[in-house]
């Protein structure tokens, strides 16, 4: 087996570990690349099903092209995917294009819309495959648990996460009181109340990510690819907080060789990711507040 | 061809129709190795990791400037450890809390390292990044020699079953790269390894700070004629998967997904060891139950007729048995080495801070098995006279201390030695909720040595006084009854 092998391998042993220890898990899925490799993931898991919601938290300042692919996956894959939004914020004009900081409205749109989102305080919207229909559900049950796919590499305090790692009532992170986690034997006891966030693709680069989608032609959204402007999205985000990278890659086999030996050799993923830049700990101090 | 997203529950693509089956990465480096960097706290792990990721321009553009620069808005002396300490309390505190997963490429195999930290407070922290490594980096201080936790770590290592080690002596700029220094050191140390039975591949003199011996060889210690620390890291090897051991999988679930009219009924999990093929006979252990692969399922890939070690799969079988989550498949034309047990002789290490103590009642998970365990005796505490472990009394296993014990298990489990098998070789312990400790499994203990050794004769005496006492129940029919049968008493 290669890299990209035991990769799978070991990631599909994770989302079923969490499928068993869960009994209302659901996947967060932010349309990227990574969390549409998970998809996958779950469905080879699973052998061709997804038998959990798919969870998507909508700024309503996402890049376009990002709701259109994912209302048209999700009617053709019949999943079962929850929309939670902070309607409230948004109303209120409470924005960075509103004028607000960006981290203020990061800790808005996304961490609070996530939060409430999971533990059913707000209501979400539901796309139920069987009625090919939405619905609003109001007061719905909490998830104990959520499958997530962020990276060690794409930023330091993600390169310190564990695999089952928990939040506690306020969904916040401990950073520096992690529990042991040794070899594959996860700890999946948690005390009642606690929420639990999995993590299968701890181990995984970005280019492992597309070192995969190269080899299994997973049809990820193609925003990431040149459509003949000369740019592409590298990292995909809200669109007032992301810019596209300078590039001419077309397919994944173009992107692999930017990243091994071309112009992205040595610059970081998320680069054209505004939020990352104020000041050091910004997504540290996001991620112990809830963010993924 | 595009694959695309399948719908179909038990979507099969031919061989043909998957032209990159099996093809290697476009990166040209197939392999990946996680090594573990260890050793007393301020050693210099993080120096030494950071040295690295910047000597083998595996940095991110601008990154080393940016952390350069900061330090001098804010009035610090740059650090190569400061690349990694990520987190703000580890920033303000200038010490590792967390291991931290940190990926770099040589020309040979892209490299997972990860820093683990050396404080004792985070001895946690540190197994868990260890416990994910195939090899490991020993760091020591020349100035302060070998310490409390070059010491630890290096038992830890050698309970992980960690047997590629590298011990890397650091700091010789101090000493203007004095060649006494370094031979003292790795003389006190090398024994103390070998008394663990840990033989490290080399001893290699280093200054991380200065970049010495880490990607290219030292001017300063032409008295060292050996390798760098990396090309010592190219040099180790990832575990090859025997082809002809035994077959072996823990059975992590069963499904059966009526959706879309899907008829199967799966056994899920992950190959531990050899292969199993279509058409094989399987015996699921502990529970004794026997059936027949009738095929390997999997969803956007080709037909498969075999799974093997590391493989995530699942298939169905010819006969549908009751077969619970946590038994371990074996074929039954092999002799697999994996026994059927409710004792346990291992080694290993307690990190809560609520002891490890008789009478209370565990949760032990071992493969996809949890059962419940307590602990029957502590044969030994491990480690250094002078070090602290050593003092834990031998009616507790307290935080940090290593030992080797013999736990009881509620029911059979199917397991192996940690020898014959790792994945079958393992467990932690849980306690209430809390990840307590782990170790390995020296050996499965047979149920009868669990009886209290009698005196002889005591059983004999015991039954003529309960004839004697009871003669309606005890009738004497002049032979003795069977034990098994005489619950009645």
């Amino acid at each position: 087996m290669n890299k990209i092998e035991r990769l799978e391998a070991q990631s599909i042993f994770i989302i079923r570990e969490a499928y068993k220890s869960f009994r209302n898990i659901g996947m967060l899925w932010s349309i990227g690349k990574d969390s549409t490799v998970l998809l996958w993931l779950a469905k080879k898991a699973f052998f061709g099903h997804v038998p959990f919601d798919l969870i998507h938290v909508d700024t309503r300042y996402k890049i376009p092209e990002m709701i259109a692919y994912r209302d048209e996956i999700a009617r053709k894959l019949k999943l079962r995917l929850v929309v939670g939004q902070n309607i409230q914020a948004l109303a209120e004009k409470r924005t960075f294009v509103d004028g607000l900081d960006r981290l203020a409205c990061c800790r808005e749109l996304k961490s609070n819309a996530l939060i409430h989102t999971l533990d059913g305080s707000w209501p979400r919207r539901f796309y139920d495959p069987q009625k090919d229909a939405w619905m609003e559900i109001a007061r719905a049950e909490p998830y104990n648990a959520v499958i997530v796919g962020v990276r060690s590499d794409e930023e330091g305090s993600r390169s310190k996460e564990r695999v089952f790692s928990a939040r506690d009532e306020k969904s916040e992170w401990d950073a520096s009181a992690q529990p042991p986690e040794l070899w594959n034997l996860y700890k999946t006891e948690f005390a009642p109340k606690t929420h639990v966030r999995v993590h299968p693709l701890l181990e995984w680069t970005e280019l492992n990510i597309w070192e995969y989608i190269e080899k299994e032609e997973i049809p990820v959204i193609p925003v990431y690819f040149d459509q003949g402007a000369g740019k592409r999205y590298r990292s995909l985000g809200c669109y007032p907080c992301t810019s596209p990278v300078e590039s001419t890659a077309k397919n994944p086999a173009d992107i692999i060789e930017e990243l091994v030996s071309g112009k992205f050799r040595n610059v970081a993923e998320r680069s054209g990711r505004a939020q990352d830049k104020d000041g050091g700990g910004t997504l540290e101090t996001l991620r112990k507040e809830g963010y993924m | 061809m595009r694959k695309g997203w399948s719908n179909a529950a038990g979507n099969r693509r031919h061989e043909t129709g998957s032209p990159s089956a099996g093809r290697v990465a476009a990166s040209g480096t197939p392999e990946r190795m996680n090594i573990v960097i260890t050793g007393h706290v301020d050693h210099g792990k993080s120096t030494l990791v950071g040295r690295l990721l910047t000597d083998t321009r595996s940095l991110p553009e601008g990154k080393l400037e940016a952390v350069r620069n900061a330090c001098e808005k804010n009035g610090r002396v740059f650090e190569y450890s400061m690349l990694l300490d990520a987190l703000e309390d580890e920033q303000k505190q200038g010490i590792t809390i967390d291991s931290a997963r940190v990926f770099f490429k040589s020309a040979r195999r892209e490299y997972i390292m990860i820093d683990a930290p050396g404080h004792v407070e985070f001895l946690r922290n540190m197994l868990s990044g260890a416990s994910r490594a195939v090899a490991a980096v020993l760091v020591i201080d020349a100035v302060e020699g070998v310490a409390e936790n070059s010491r630890r770590h290096g038992l830890l290592l050698s309970l992980l079953g960690i047997s590629q080690v590298v011990v890397v002596i650091n700091k010789l700029d101090l000493y203007r790269y004095d060649e006494t220094v370094f031979h003292a050191i790795r003389q006190e140390y090398e024994r103390y390894l070998e008394s663990l039975d840990v033989k490290p591949v080399a001893f290699i003199p280093v200054s991380a700070r200065e970049g010495k011996n880490i990607v290219t060889p030292a001017p300063e210690t032409p008295w060292y004629r050996g390798k760098t620390v990396l090309e010592i890291l190219d040099g180790f090897n990832n575990p090859v998967p025997e082809e002809d051991a035994f077959f072996a999988m823990p059975l992590q679930d069963v499904y059966r997904f009526s959706n879309d009219n899907d008829e199967r009924r799966i056994y899920a999990g992950t190959v531990v060891s050899g292969r199993v093929a279509v058409g094989d006979r399987v015996r699921f252990l502990p529970s004794g139950r026997e059936a027949r692969i009738a095929s390997i399922e999997a969803w956007s890939a080709p037909v498969k007729t075999v799974a093997k070690m590391h493989e995530s799969t699942g298939f169905t079988l010819v006969e549908d048995i009751y077969a619970k989550s946590g038994e371990v498949l074996v074929k039954v034309d092999e002799n697999a080495p994996v026994q059927t047990a409710s004792r346990l002789q291992a080694n290993m290490i307690w990190l809560s801070g609520n002891p490890l103590t008789f009478g209370k009642s565990y949760l032990l998970k071992l493969g996809a098995a949890k059962v419940e365990a307590r602990l029957e005796k502590i044969e030994r505490v491990l480690g250094d006279a002078r070090d602290d472990m050593a003092d834990s009394s031998p009616c507790a296993l307290n935080r940090n201390a290593c030992g080797s014990v013999i736990l009881r298990l509620a029911r059979p489990i199917a397991l192996t030695s940690f020898h014959e098998n790792a994945s079958l070789g393992r467990f932690v312990l849980v306690d209430d909720h809390d990840a307590a400790g782990g170790g390995i499994v020296l050996a499965p203990l047979p149920e009868e040595a669990a009886r209290p050794a009698l005196p002889e004769g005591f059983e004999d005496t015991l039954f003529l006084l309960l004839r004697k006492y009871f003669p309606h129940r005890f009738p004497d029919t002049g032979k003795r009854p069977d034990p098994e049968s005489s619950s009645s008493i």
